[in-house]
């Protein structure tokens, strides 16, 4: 078999702008479900930083924590939670994609995969919630 | 293309078991650190921290999503155009996930 | 009554004399049953005969006639033209190809992927044929038959941004296409083609965007094969590291 190939000088090579993701609503939801990440990140170092003031004596940790209830701390914590939510949504539908789960022969919905991870986020929040309540 | 083996599938090992952690347990936790305690609808409870399974249960919450973020992120910037410097931007994000593994267990165990 | 018309605008591109792809506008009687496939032939054969295009069956199953229609990528002879009337459409090119002329892509690329996952069966030792046909439950040929069912349209590339902003990168159809093979009872060429589906440019460039199952004129969803195949591969790489008898 002969392999036929044009001749690469001719050709017209597209090239991708760094913006491309701004093109198109499905590529601007999948760069804020990658970017989710960074508010997930930044939220945990902050976190960190709580758990160890927690150790450097009440009066401290209280005057530290103090801060977390200006209106720029909560707008921060709003925005990491829309964008963790983003996150546990998109992260459930990716699930359902790749776990190909079988009951006997039959292969189960994806919308029913994403509904049990779901209700199992929401039974885990909930008995974390309490943990936190109770203590 | 090349046929080399690459070591990706461990760094994306920790990407999902990261992506996982962080879908069923971050976001109560950035309701209940981050907003019903500032706000007062909840006490601290950060005592808790020096119960050992505590410590192993926050160990895990916050190291796992940190290669979460490596992962994904890099690429990020990869897909953003900075391509040519792909080598310094791996070692930077997964390094920093690395570090915040260390600085992790170091901060839970000086509890 | 005045003729409803509709505005095409379309690649045009000569190999040697332009530097560039330029749009061309062609105003063409609208019909509400025309797809955009009839549109450019109406246009070829009205009004402009040096337009160059690719086309075949014009009903879904040939795969020739992908290009971009308003930026998505369209089988032209299933998108049809009263979805878009009276606003303009732009037609052009697959994105992420080189462009040959006016609307033709060069494939080669692709074609040599698709080689490279050996999508044939592969046995350790074929049994003669004295033995009879190798058998399949209706369970065995479901593992992979939604696979099978790929056109080599080349939309999924062109909705790929990981394609388009790494060309080595083996893309969704011919990963699919592999992923068919390893999931056939009938084969044992996973092995062999590991290098290529969990090699450097395989399966790990994948970001998971999503949009390759999302274009497929066949339901086929690269997209799921490609996240099964990176777990499949990522078991296969701690199997052999942390266990050392695990296979190599």
């Amino acid at each position: 078999m002969t392999n036929i190939r044009p001749d690469a000088s001719k050709l017209y090579y597209p090239k991708m702008p760094a913006t491309w993701w701004l093109r198109q609503r499905h590529y601007f939801l999948f760069m804020m479900r990658e970017l989710s990440s960074v508010f997930i990140a930044s939220f945990l170092v902050i976190f960190l930083v709580q758990i160890y003031q927690s150790g450097s004596g009440q009066e401290s940790y209280a005057a530290f924590m103090e801060r977390f209830s200006s209106p720029g701390w909560v707008i921060f914590h709003l925005v990491a939670l829309l964008f963790a939510l983003l996150h546990t949504i998109t992260w459930f539908q990716s699930s359902a994609v790749v776990l190909e789960l079988k009951v006997g022969k039959m292969i189960v919905p994806r919308s029913l995969v994403m509904a049990v991870h779901l209700g199992a986020w929401i039974v885990a929040s909930i008995i974390i919630l309490w943990f936190f309540i109770v203590n | 293309m090349s046929e080399r083996t690459t070591n990706e599938p461990f760094w994306w090992g920790l990407f999902s078991a990261g992506g996982v952690v962080a879908s069923f347990l971050i976001p109560i936790h950035i309701i209940i650190t981050g907003l019903a305690v500032p706000m007062g609808w909840l006490t601290d409870s950060s005592r808790l921290y020096d119960l050992w399974w505590v410590k192993c249960y926050l160990f895990v919450l916050i190291t796992l999503p940190l290669y979460h973020w490596a992962h994904r992120f890099y690429f990020t910037l990869k897909d953003m155009g900075l391509k040519v410097v792909e080598k310094p931007l791996a070692f930077l994000c997964y390094g920093s996930a690395v570090l915040g593994t260390f600085v992790t267990a170091w901060i839970l165990l000086g509890l | 009554m005045s003729e409803q018309t509709l505005t095409l605008k379309v690649t045009r591109f000569r190999p040697g004399k332009d530097p560039a792809p330029t749009l061309q506008s062609y105003t063409i009687p609208y019909r509400s049953d025309w797809v955009v496939l009839d549109a450019l032939n109406y246009i070829k054969d009205q009004m402009d005969g040096t337009l160059s295009y690719r086309w075949s069956c014009r009903m879904g199953v040939c795969g020739s006639c992908g290009m971009m229609v308003n930026n998505e990528p369209k089988l032209t002879c299933a998108a049809f033209l009263r979805d878009y009337y009276p606003g303009e459409i732009q037609v052009e090119p697959l994105a992420h190809f080189p462009v040959i002329r006016d609307l033709v892509i060069d494939m080669s690329d692709f074609m040599d992927k698709l080689q490279s996952v050996k999508p044939w069966i592969i046995r350790d030792s074929e049994k003669p044929v004295s033995e009879g046909e190798y058998l399949q439950t209706p369970e065995q040929l479901g593992a992979y038959k939604q696979f099978t069912q790929c056109i080599n349209c080349m939309l999924c590339y062109a909705a790929c941004p990981v394609y388009g902003l790494e060309p080595t990168f083996v893309g969704p159809a011919a990963i699919a296409l592999g992923y068919r093979y390893n999931m056939d009872s009938r084969d044992e060429g996973n092995k062999e083609r590991e290098s290529v589906i969990g090699g450097e440019d395989g399966v790990w460039h994948c970001t998971f965007v999503g949009e390759c199952s999302e274009v497929c004129p066949k339901h086929v969803d690269p997209a799921a094969a490609i996240q099964r195949s990176k777990v499949n591969s990522a078991t296969n790489w701690f199997k052999s590291v942390l266990l050392p008898w695990g296979q190599k």
